[in-house]
């Protein structure tokens, strides 16, 4: 039995340091005075203090950023009115259009990437911040729906009926009760959007124009020369950013689980 | 003269082609409490649905306090409809909750927190206002969802079901809540149920539909002790049913010739049907009727005994527990002569 557990442990072990080991070693090198990734030399903070002077990867970082919200912003919102849309209303092929959604979820990236690259080309828009946007919005419409029809499927449709029996137009009803109802999904759908957008690299190689560079397209674009420090220390950076954004969220969802 | 609240005129309802409600018409008086009673899929729901808004009638006009209310949008309508299961919004406090209608409605602030107030105190959930829907129980809920229509003063309030997500004791206990609260308010209070025991102790009349039609309207008393149909008897309480043909003022049925009031002609067909709690059982030979203890089924105050009697099973109902009876024992059953409902058969013509 004690046998047993000892395996049991060393197999969590085993998992969790295949999961968390490289992003341990990328906060390590972070503080390597050595600007090569194979060996630990000494501590320094130098490579932070360079990052704010390496005017290409801030820029790439605010690329990323803001590409990354502005697509949240408008994939989610259109992307909750969609899926309330799809529960809600009876309409023609509605179900083909319920299964075309999972298209841009399972094709390859790459397909998405050129036949967006061909239809601006087709359009003649200039490829930058705008087109990769665009892109970017595309490809996360899906899953905020996807997100966002799973707890509509769970909502009471009576209390709809409840809002309008208390005199709520349908307007109201949705902004008044529908959305906060819902929220979960949306947020969740919007997270999921977020990080999609954050860390993609193959849709925004093709989508992406010149003095629209994002971060991974830049990290990706340097490592034919080798990743210096310095972004290993952007990275740290962004992973504390995460940290803290997961952990305001789990102690949220923690005190409404208790509350249910 | 009492006032007509709501008027259901020649009111049909269809789905495709299926006729869900057949040309009912029906009146409702002001600050009265009607149940809607039939079993599932009857169409008392429709009637609900239709009376609130949420449904149009396929033809037929639905009146309002007189007006003619048929095209008016459900959010127009003074009239609030309690849900089978509260439908009460799950992230806002009892009391947002409570003064949704009146938000809607642009009401003061002052004047909503106000009436927030009273309708907490009047079903007695002082403290509860800043809790979520979910920390409160299901009676809780039910009162929270009740006062969350009342709050609007409607002239009706439409109950769908309300008590039926609820254990029998807790629903017990809010049948007679709401009878109190219906009456200390006296708003009209039209209440849909398939469960006879929550009609005949709450309603001032109850409606029985079957298959889109009012097979029969009238107070509790008239719609159990005189039944229009085979139907009502059964569906209200217990009946046990014979069939047989009158002659001199006797029913000649396949068990027995049952005495009855003169009232029949001779030769018309008809069903008898007697109450378990009239029926009398005897060890002495004093009717015709006889038969043999099949069943005895102990209920705390009174005891179900099945008697058989040819191929038929007649119940019957004696209070408390005496075992009086042995299982194969010959009993007599007699009943008043006027505790027998007599109905003339609807296949007469057959």
């Amino acid at each position: 039995m004690k046998n047993n557990k000892i395996i049991d442990n060393l197999c969590i072990f085993l998992v969790f340091s295949f999961l968390f080991l490289p992003i341990l070693v990328i906060i390590l090198f972070s503080f390597n005075t050595s600007s090569l990734n194979i060996v630990f030399e000494g501590f320094t903070f130098d490579w932070y203090k360079e990052l704010f002077n390496n005017k290409t990867l801030l820029e790439a970082l605010y690329n990323t950023l803001i590409v990354a919200f502005v697509s949240t912003i408008i994939s989610t919102i259109i992307g909750t009115i969609s899926a309330y849309a799809l529960k809600k209303y009876n309409f023609p092929f509605k179900n083909i259009i319920l299964e075309l959604l999972y298209i841009p979820i399972v094709i390859p990236e790459i397909v998405l990437g050129i036949s967006l690259l061909a239809i601006y080309t087709l359009f003649k828009l200039e490829l930058g911040l705008f087109t990769l946007i665009l892109a970017h919005i595309c490809f996360s419409i899906p899953f905020v729906i996807i997100n966002v029809r799973s707890v509509l499927d769970n909502m009471d449709p009576n209390i709809e009926k409840a809002a309008s029996d208390l005199g709520a137009s349908k307007l109201k009803t949705f902004f008044y009760v529908v959305i906060p109802t819902i929220l979960p999904g949306i947020l969740s759908g919007a997270q999921l959007a977020l990080t999609l957008s954050l860390d993609d690299v193959v849709i925004s190689y093709f989508t992406a124009g010149p003095g629209s560079n994002t971060l991974p397209l830049h990290v990706y674009s340097i490592i034919k020369t080798g990743v210096t420090p310095d972004v290993n220390a952007l990275i740290t950076i962004m992973l504390l950013f995460v940290f803290v954004i997961l952990t305001i969220s789990t102690i949220i969802n923690l005190k409404r689980l208790r509350r249910m | 003269m009492k006032k007509v609240i709501v008027k259901l005129e020649d009111f049909t309802k269809k789905y495709g082609e299926k006729e869900i409600i057949k040309n009912i018409n029906l009146e409702v008086y002001e600050g009265e409490f009607i149940t809607l009673l039939g079993s599932s899929g009857c169409g008392k729901t429709t009637i609900l649905r239709s009376i609130s808004g949420m449904d149009r009638p396929t033809s037929g006009k639905v009146y309002l306090d007189g007006e003619d209310v048929t095209d008016v949008d459900p959010t127009k309508r003074q009239v609030n409809t309690i849900f089978q299961n509260y439908a009460l919004f799950p992230l806002m406090t009892i009391e947002k909750n409570i003064e949704f209608g009146l938000k809607m409605k642009k009401v003061p602030k002052q004047e909503r927190k106000k009436r927030v107030k009273e309708m907490i105190e009047l079903v007695h959930l002082e403290g509860y206002e800043k809790r979520k829907p979910k920390e409160l129980s299901g009676g809780e809920q039910q009162r929270v969802s009740i006062v969350r229509g009342l709050i609007n003063n409607p002239k009706v309030l439409l109950l769908d079901e309300p008590l039926s997500a609820l254990d029998l004791k807790l629903r017990k206990k809010m049948q007679i809540e709401l009878k109190q609260l219906q009456k200390k308010l006296g708003i009209t209070f039209i209440y849909v149920t398939h469960d006879q025991d929550e009609a005949l102790s709450m309603s001032d009349r109850i409606a029985v539909i079957k298959d889109g039609k009012i097979e029969q309207i009238g107070t509790p008393v008239e719609v159990y002790e005189k039944p229009k149909s085979i139907y009502v008897a059964d569906f209200l309480g217990e009946a046990n049913i014979f069939k047989g043909i009158i002659k001199d003022d006797t029913c000649i049925c396949e068990e027995a010739n049952i005495k009855i009031m003169p009232k029949f002609k001779n030769d018309t067909k008809v069903d008898l049907i007697v109450r378990p709690e009239n029926v009398k059982l005897s060890k002495e030979k004093n009717s015709d009727l006889v038969g043999t203890i099949y069943e005895q089924i102990y209920d705390g105050a009174f005891t179900k005994i099945l008697i058989k009697v040819n191929k038929k099973i007649i119940k019957a109902i004696i209070s408390g527990n005496d075992k009086i009876y042995k299982k194969n024992d010959e009993v007599y059953l007699t009943w008043d002569v006027e505790d027998a409902i007599i109905l003339e058969s609807e296949n007469n013509e057959k």
